[in-house]
């Protein structure tokens, strides 16, 4: 890496070539460090296949700042790594589990639920009954001193030994009998204790084959394992009752229908694809969900184009006076942000507070209340009400933009033949208007088409859906529809179906993005440039 | 295509004009005058307040259940931190896809543009867990924290805003590099002292773009945090009114004003050149 050939070497060159080597090599290290550890903490999660990506990641890197071939590669490693954990990763994770059972009750991997199953213990009848006193020393450590009929046991840093007592460690200061040490722990009062006991329930004391543990606050007793897995049959059999439950779509099920939680995350092919499609439990809201989507996303592009445009048409008339006031104050809904404007929205049109009611209850009287925001018609009338008054500026700015690169030319030829106005209009302005702004209206209509922002914001979907099994609302669209699954589920969250939800979306906005890239020849400026 | 006005036909322009600006402005006065009306419920609010007030603007900052301070401060704190680190990087993999010819370019570039239309939120499912799983590796970028959230936003606005950029430098001329190659200057000396003077435009146009789409992000921030005191405006301005229009409106419009003020100043500073970016970008020669 010197100089090119032909030019002198000076000293500052060395140290800044020395300098710059080391912090590249100290930062590389610590990379690598970091993905080490991450991937120790995956392993120790029992997570295998996580915990090889930190390395073949890191070592990735460090191949690329090490390798003077792939220099190029470097000015895309910073941006590339957020957008592999953030976004790539995100969305194989996402199409992957729509095709599982993932959600609540079904979050772990079969391996890790046989695990935690497998801790699980009961009391059986012929268990071993232990008192116990309880030590602690300065550093807050505890100690554990065991008595059973035939056996004392002292438990400290999680090693459990048998004591013959007398025992030198055990120090009784005051002599009663009682032990008041052990070596520098001292014996915890009961108040003291009863702080701690949580701590001491978690202690599971291995000694002679069995494991001991608290069952209230002045016992200890031996306890088994609840569970026995048969790995062969796939089978947990209850040790205390003798039942056997096999597993049944992620979830060990006894004959008699018992479940025991949690489950574990399965495989279910197509059924969250399929439930949406022909389950009416599930199909019924999602289809209905779907058309309001569809219907939204088209009604909004249409009613907000046609005022922006109708605005842009009226106030680009150089006749007309005040111009430039009025295009500034129409402007102001766009240059606001939407969340703080679509909540004041939401109080105007509050049924009992809302200002709008109380202009109509004024002029017509108490009947005059009008239920915006709860009946299932108006909801979805204020929303796109609302959504109009968000929007069109926008439509207005690009389209008032545009109208400015119609050549004037055109108008006055077509005024020499005798065009009317609407001729003019519909035969001129329009196909040269949606020539350029096509792409930015497939542009809106994919952005409103997931406008959470707004159905959250005004209405959370509401009013709610009657006598539909999964969450949904009347003004729902398919994104606040996919948050509800899996964030807001009364039975748990759904997150596979949920994710079966996302991937149909994105299959539409897909699509609608293929458009656009035809439109816009994105593609082909990619090949030509290459 | 326009003539000179009849008086109608004046009239009737005008008289259209301005129920549309009432239509527009009316909310947004609406809220300007309920934050100085000593009412706290949205009925009893005059459109001139006939005892004016600054009350609601004072409680915003000492009602502890609602701390519209701290939230300004992380709205602020997180799109500016977001913003600068997405020009940062997106900037770099523009100069590179811009200036480089690499094995893997194409395929570069073609997944960008593919990826960038995934919306990132319809993965919120995937992200929510993911940056609980991080929060039990790294405590400090985990559910309700401010670096987690900024993580995952930096993902978000890295493949539009890369192609942007690139866009962009691919029409800034490479002689004016290649000179100072001449002069023994490194590519990334290039890139600092040449590239980045000449692309302020864009620099300040992808700026005001992620600040704008950061500072009024809803969902993602609604998954991720979770205690009052780390929710930014979007969220916590949604808990302070929580639908109770008849018992802290006054409050809420108060802290609408105050959240309307950064955006409108970011809107006002950028706004002849994000219009003409916007419709640059649209019309094609």
């Amino acid at each position: 890496m010197g100089p090119p050939d032909g030019r002198p070497l000076y000293p500052y060159m060395i140290w800044r070539y020395v300098a710059k080597h080391t912090a590249k090599i100290i930062l590389l290290g610590t990379l690598v460090g970091a993905s080490i550890y991450v991937s120790v903490f995956l392993l120790t999660k029992g997570m295998y296949i996580p915990a090889v990506m930190p390395l073949i990641g890191s070592g990735f890197i460090s191949y690329i700042f090490l390798s003077q071939k792939r220099y190029p590669l470097r000015w895309l490693v910073p941006g590339v790594i957020f957008l592999t954990v953030m976004v790539v990763y995100p969305i194989g994770y996402t199409f992957v589990s729509s095709f599982t059972n993932v959600g609540t009750g079904h979050m772990l991997s079969k391996e890790q639920t046989i695990r935690q199953l497998l801790d699980r213990c009961y009391v059986p009848d012929a268990a071993v009954v232990y008192s116990y006193v309880a030590f602690a020393n300065d550093d807050g450590n505890l100690a554990l001193l065991l008595e059973s009929e035939s056996a004392t046991i002292l438990y400290v840093d999680g090693n459990a030994e048998e004591l013959s007592l007398p025992d030198a460690r055990l120090i009784d200061e005051d002599g009663d009998g009682e032990i008041d040490r052990y070596e520098d722990y001292a014996r915890l009062s009961f108040m003291q204790l009863a702080q701690r006991v949580s701590e001491i329930e978690d202690f599971r004391i291995e000694y002679g084959g069995t494991t001991i543990s608290l069952v209230n606050l002045h016992e200890f007793r031996t306890r088994s394992p609840l569970y026995a897995y048969d790995e062969e049959a796939e089978t947990m059999t209850d040790q205390q009752t003798g039942v056997a439950y096999t597993a049944v779509d992620g979830i060990f099920t006894s004959e008699s229908g018992e479940e025991i939680y949690p489950g574990y995350k399965v495989w279910t092919g197509l059924s969250n694809y399929l439930d949406l499609l022909r389950n009416p439990a599930v199909s019924r809201p999602f289809g209905k969900v779907f058309l309001w989507t569809i219907v939204f996303a088209t009604l909004t592009l249409l009613l907000n184009f046609a005022l922006g445009l109708a605005t842009a048409v009226l106030l680009n008339d150089p006749f007309l006076r005040f111009r430039t006031l009025y295009r500034v104050l129409m402007i102001i809904p766009y240059a606001l942000p939407a969340f703080v404007t679509i909540l004041i929205w939401r109080g105007l049109l509050n049924t009992g507070f809302g200002t709008i009611n109380q202009v109509l209850v004024s002029l017509f009287g108490a009947g005059a209340r009008v239920p915006w925001l709860s009946n299932p018609w108006l909801a979805k009338l204020s929303v796109l009400l609302v959504n109009l008054w968000l929007g069109y500026p926008y439509m207005m700015i690009i389209s008032l933009g545009a109208l400015q690169s119609i050549p004037s030319t055109l108008y006055e030829a077509a005024r020499v033949d005798g065009a009317s106005w609407w001729q003019r209009f519909s035969r001129i302005t329009l196909p040269l208007l949606l020539i350029p702004l096509g792409p930015l209206l497939v542009g809106s209509f994919a952005f409103n088409f997931n406008n959470f922002t707004l159905i959250w914001l005004l209405t959370e979907g509401r009013p709610p859906m009657l006598g539909t099994l999964t969450p949904a609302g009347e003004t729902d669209i398919l994104i606040s529809y996919t948050y509800r699954l899996a964030f807001e589920g009364q039975r748990g969250n759904q997150l596979g179906l949920a994710a079966a939800v996302a991937v149909v979306i994105f299959i539409i906005i897909a699509t609608i993005s293929a458009i656009n890239f035809r439109m816009t020849g994105a593609l082909e400026e990619l090949s030509k440039n290459v | 295509m326009y003539d000179k006005h009849t008086f109608f036909g004046s009239v009737w322009r005008h008289g259209i004009i301005l129920v549309l600006i009432v239509f527009a402005v009316f909310p947004v006065l609406w809220v300007v005058s309920g934050s100085f009306n000593a009412t706290n419920n949205i009925q009893m609010q005059k459109l001139i307040p006939p005892h004016a007030t600054l009350e609601h603007y004072k409680s915003l900052f000492t009602t502890p259940q609602y701390p519209f301070g701290i939230w300004l401060w992380n709205s602020l704190k997180i799109a500016l931190i977001t913003s600068l680190l997405t020009v940062v990087l997106a900037g770099l993999g523009a100069y590179a896809f811009s200036r480089f010819r690499f094995k893997g370019r194409r395929v570069g570039l073609l997944g960008l543009l593919l990826i960038q239309m995934f919306p990132q939120v319809l993965a919120m499912v995937a992200i929510f867990l993911l940056v609980l799983a991080l929060g039990d590796i790294f405590p400090w970028a985990g559910l309700n924290t401010h670096t987690g959230l900024v993580l995952v936003y930096l993902g978000g606005a890295m493949g539009f805003n890369t192609w942007l950029m690139k866009g962009y430098f691919d029409t800034i001329p490479r002689s004016l590099e290649e000179s100072a190659k001449v002069d023994g200057a490194t590519p990334f000396q290039a890139f600092t002292k040449i590239i980045l003077p000449l692309a302020r435009p864009i620099l300040a146009t992808i700026f005001v773009l992620t600040f704008i789409s950061t500072y009024s992000e809803v969902i993602l921030a609604t998954i991720l945090l979770r205690s009052s005191d780390t929710f930014t405006l979007p969220v916590g301005m949604a808990l302070l009114i929580s639908d109770q229009y008849g018992r802290r409106w006054g409050m809420f419009a108060a802290g609408s004003i105050l959240a309307m003020i950064p955006f409108l100043v970011i809107f006002l500073l950028s706004q002849r050149s994000l219009v003409s970016g916007l419709t640059r970008g649209a019309v094609k020669e």
